[in-house]
């Protein structure tokens, strides 16, 4: 079965958890006063549960037949041939990141992300990569900071808050 | 109108929205030219900025001439190194590529100039006349009529998603319109669907969504496959002599007012839009060019670089007429602006003329300043823009990431949320491995709460759903809309079912 038709069948899986949600365990909830309305909480999402059910099925048993794949996209199917190891690790690197970003602060986690980062990808003129890294970070920091106004710990969390 | 066009001027030309037009061109164009990021991408990552502008005019200014920097940087790498950054432009890599080997490839640079120049003004001034009109039509809609209309603009996108992938588009709007119920919507005031996760209560983030849709799935193509960040290689092409003869100018003139013309028509169909025009426009001129030009076209005609250069810009601000006028928008791109137009609490739609006419005119005539702002600016530059093509992708890639994560990370403001967008980005990559198109579902989630709250209404109003065969004209676009699905399909049938009658024998 190809790639399209299994993501269709994951698809569908989640379409039927909607739908179970929306036929079965949602309207119990609902208070008295808004049962006399024509439309529900539940309505509209019954609707779409019963047609991507449908349109996922279809897809499913193959009734549309497939066209023709453009020659510039990547082929699942030869997929271990292109660089599948850089790009689980930056996917790694980026959970890490986000995992990190409270605890380490911004200028820390960002500084290893970027250099990391550049690293996994082959970058090994580290004389010239850290500089840009470390000036990038220090940027970024200073535009989200002090221009946009939105608030970012700089320091690991048991520097202070760096306010 | 003039009224309008006068508030627009005094809008438009304040200094920080001058600035605006000027700063997202240039940052458009940057990028723009990088390989393999698309106007989507950027103007995704653009969006955390826009929205901390706070101003609803500049920040849809920016975006905008964002949106046409991209385009027009995505030309430029077409040219100058064959490796269009869009789809749009790919049709321009068919004559401007072989020019560039010609060392022709300042005199491309210059007719793509000049011809999205042109495309883009013809558009404007169209868009300024039927704008208004269409507008004003659409003020006599009810909710079912809109509610209708969303439904016509949804099929047209899935119909319009090429062969083999109508019901995977009509899935991926599905989905879309699926997670937009996830979180506690404005209609009901009751937390849905969100398995008891704390930051799903709000909804998922629009910006983690076109994040994960565009941006990330572009940047992990890139690592996959390095070939496609220096495709056709010579990136060392030397650009000198920018101008064009008379004769040459007269040549490609004709071409460029048909095209800007057509483009503009097919930018306003809902999923048409820029790549569409731009394939048409190129076919169309090839086709009724005298005989002897016909053999140049993709040797390095400047009529097969003007045609498609002049539609795809027309077809940019085509689009904005449904976004501006029925706040329904024709593609991924300006889904994604009406995005930030609904995160800075403007509402488009027919009552965006009426209510905020500064912000309707500044957009329409800051197209104008963008337009010559790509003109008179970019085009001198761009012989020192094109060095960001040298820059190395271990660089480059990191960095695409990282936008992605702060874009992200500033929208919603939790860490939960960066899990969330390498989730969704490592899905939509699935997808997209798998030919699933996914601009809908993003269109699908932003048009999502829209679509039910208009369905609500007219279910209230009706008491049930009869408002359906009630009202004439929502029955009408209802009808239009299945049509638009299962007209492909019925078509594919009846050859299969031609093909078989010819093997039988009868």
């Amino acid at each position: 079965m190809a790639l399209d038709r299994w993501l269709a069948l994951a698809i569908l899986a989640i379409c039927l958890i909607y739908g179970y949600t929306a036929f079965f365990t949602m309207d119990a909830g609902l208070p008295p006063f808004m049962r006399r309305s024509p439309v529900w909480p539940s309505t509209f999402p019954k609707i779409l549960a019963a047609m991507a059910v449908l349109v996922a099925l279809a897809i499913v048993l193959g009734l549309e037949k497939p066209g023709r794949v453009g020659p510039a996209e990547i082929d699942w199917r030869r997929l271990h041939e292109y660089r599948l190891g850089q790009a689980l690790a930056l996917l790694g690197l980026m959970v890490a990141y986000a995992l990190l970003l409270r605890p380490a602060g911004f200028l820390l986690s960002t500084t290893g992300f970027l250099a990391i980062g550049a690293a996994v990808l082959g970058e090994r003129r580290f004389h010239i990569l850290v500089p840009v890294v470390l000036i990038a970070a220090v940027g970024i920091w200073y535009l989200v900071q002090q221009v946009l106004g939105i608030y970012l710990r700089p320091w690991p969390f048991f520097l202070g808050n760096g306010a | 109108m003039l009224e309008g066009i006068l508030i627009g001027l005094s809008t438009a030309f304040s200094v920080t929205n001058v600035l605006m037009v000027v700063g997202g061109c240039l940052i458009g164009t940057f990028i723009g030219m990088l390989p393999g990021l698309g106007p989507m991408s950027i103007i995704a990552i653009m969006i955390p900025i826009a929205i901390g502008i706070g101003d609803p005019s500049a920040a849809l200014i920016l975006l905008a001439g964002v949106y046409y920097g991209a385009i027009f940087g995505g030309s430029t790498s077409s040219i100058l190194i064959n490796a269009p950054g869009v789809a749009s432009t790919v049709a321009t890599s068919f004559d401007g590529y072989p020019l560039a080997r010609q060392g022709k490839a300042g005199k491309a640079l210059t007719v793509a100039a000049i011809a999205s120049f042109a495309g883009g003004s013809i558009g404007a001034v169209l868009l300024m006349i039927f704008a208004p009109m269409l507008a004003s039509v659409a003020l006599l809609f009810h909710s079912a009529e809109y509610f209708a209309l969303m439904v016509v603009g949804l099929s047209a996108i899935a119909a319009f998603a090429g062969s083999g992938q109508v019901l995977k588009a009509v899935l991926m709007t599905l989905l879309g319109l699926i997670m937009a119920t996830v979180g506690e919507g404005a209609l009901f005031n009751l937390p849905r669907f969100t398995m008891g996760i704390m930051d799903l209560q709000s909804g998922f983030g629009f910006i983690t969504l076109a994040m994960a849709m565009f941006a990330l799935p572009e940047a992990i193509y890139l690592v996959l496959d390095p070939g496609r960040s220096n495709a056709g290689g010579g990136g060392g092409n030397e650009i000198k002599d920018l101008r064009i003869s008379r004769a040459e100018a007269r040549q490609i003139a004709p071409v460029i007012g048909r095209q800007s013309i057509q483009g503009f028509l097919i930018g306003v169909l809902p999923g048409a839009g820029a790549t569409i025009a731009s394939f048409l426009g190129y076919a169309v001129e090839r086709n009724i060019a005298p005989r002897e030009e016909q053999k140049e076209f993709g040797k390095g005609s400047l009529k097969g670089l003007a045609a498609p250069e002049s539609a795809n810009n027309a077809a940019c601000t085509g689009s904005f007429v449904p976004l501006l006028t029925l706040g329904i928008p024709g593609s991924g791109t300006t889904a994604i602006l009406l995005g930030a137009l609904i995160a800075l609490n403007v509402s488009p739609g027919p009552r965006l003329m009426v209510d905020e006419p500064e912000i309707f005119w500044a957009v329409i005539i800051s197209m104008y300043l963008g337009n010559v702002v790509l003109l008179i600016l970019n085009l001198p530059l761009i012989p020192y823009i094109a060095r960001v093509l040298a820059v190395p992708r271990s660089f480059l890639i990191p960095f695409i990431l990282f936008f992605t994560l702060m874009g992200a990370y500033i929208g919603q403001n939790n860490a939960t949320e960066l899990l969330l967008l390498v989730g969704l980005g490592v899905a939509a990559t699935a997808l997209r491995l798998a030919d699933y198109p996914l601009a809908p579902l993003l269109i699908g989630f932003i048009l999502g709460a829209m679509l039910e709250d208009n369905f609500a209404r007219s279910m209230q109003l009706y008491d049930g759903v009869s408002f359906i065969w009630e009202r004439p004209m929502t029955a009408g676009l209802l009808v239009l809309a299945a049509v638009l699905v299962l007209l492909p399909g019925y078509r594919r049938l009846r050859t299969r079912m031609r093909a078989r009658g010819i093997e039988g024998g009868d």
